[in-house]
């Protein structure tokens, strides 16, 4: 997947959300196997341990468990990857509309863009 | 147990003070970035730990022990210039690594130069520099050390070649070692750091945990640097 990481947050936490992000878009299916920490941490270009640390953050959440000899999986809870998707989706949602308040557009103006802009792909 | 430990560690060539009165720690298991800008004795600390130099005052230890013949077996070393003989090939100097430590992995470092298509019958001088560079780090991941002690190895490489070398650092490295990166380029290297060390001339000025660094200020490492080292 495309590891998405910058400067500020802890990478930790930034991991988190990007396995998060490959749950809530079915890259890791439920019941899927994720790739071992090594190799995540390769992929990634990140320490190991931080790998550790934030699969152990994304097993504290119920979204990932480990078997004790072959490694860990994804959560086959529907519910819960419905409820991670709902939860990125709706940080989107407020960095957008906090992102268009600050440009100063009005909430119908907003709406009426949004609307616009996905007849216009549509068509 | 820290793998290396300095207390109050002075090091001067002649009067002028490389080290000044260091104290630290390195725990095995991590991956510490021993960070200052050029002249700040990172070289130096690192020398020291290998034996190369010895401490004007003050300790450095090694697993418990002053550095010496017995912990050059635990410690793998690249030093920031390359250092492989021209002459040799890569056959050769495998053979040559193998002979002198105990803990090199001849296969695991075969394995590495074929990824690199690098064929092991050519003369290392016959390398473009980049490859010898990669040749050399590939010898130092392939042993089965305690302590692996990289001097710059990212210095001048291009991007590609970095990845490259991070991820080389990233797969080989045995979970119960300690990794220590000296470098001045903190952005390329920061998210594969636990540790981080501030050093500027001879003395520390930081030493946490590099998510800590970042939750602490609420900026990378290396946006923290420059504020530190500000000019």
């Amino acid at each position: 997947m495309e590891w998405r990481l910058d400067g500020e947050a802890p990478i930790w936490a930034q991991l988190v959300e990007n396995v998060k992000r490959g749950i809530a878009s079915g890259l890791y299916g439920p019941g899927d196997r994720l790739p071992t920490v090594r190799d995540m941490a390769v992929e990634a270009g990140v320490n190991p341990n931080t790998v550790q640390r934030a699969l152990a953050e994304l097993e504290r959440e119920g979204l990932v468990y480990s078997q004790r000899t072959s490694g860990r999986f994804v959560t086959e809870d529907a519910s819960a990857v419905a409820a991670v998707r709902k939860e990125l989706a709706e940080a989107k949602t407020r960095a957008y509309l906090e992102a268009m308040a600050d440009l100063g557009y009005s909430r119908e103006e907003i709406v009426s863009m949004v609307d616009g802009k996905s007849k216009k792909e549509e068509n | 147990m820290a793998i290396l430990k300095c207390a109050a560690l002075t090091k001067k060539y002649g009067r002028a003070p490389a080290l000044e009165g260091l104290d630290m720690a390195v725990e095995p298991g991590r991956i510490v970035g021993l960070l200052g800008p050029n002249g700040s004795g990172k070289t130096t600390l690192i020398k020291l730990a290998n034996g190369l130099l010895r401490p004007s005052s003050g300790q450095i230890l090694v697993d418990g022990r002053e550095p010496g013949v017995e912990t050059k077996k635990l410690i793998s070393y690249l030093p920031e210039r390359t250092c492989i003989p021209g002459w040799m090939s890569g056959e050769g100097l495998m053979g040559f690594y193998a002979d002198f430590y105990a803990d090199f992995d001849r296969k695991a470092a075969s394995d590495m130069l074929a990824r690199l298509d690098i064929d092991p019958r050519a003369k290392l001088r016959h390398l473009s520099k980049g490859n010898r560079e990669k040749v050399q780090l590939i010898m130092v991941m392939a042993r089965k050390a305690r302590l692996y002690l990289l001097d710059e190895p990212i210095g001048g490489v291009d991007p590609a070649a970095r990845d490259y070398i991070l991820g080389t650092i990233i797969s080989n490295y045995n979970p119960e070692a300690a990794v220590v990166i000296s470098t001045h380029l903190i952005a390329d290297v920061e998210k594969i750091l636990d540790d981080v060390i501030f050093i500027s001339r001879g003395r520390m000025l930081l030493s946490a945990s590099a998510d800590d660094v970042r939750e602490k200020h609420g900026k990378s490492v290396d946006e923290v640097f420059r504020e530190v080292f500000k000019c």
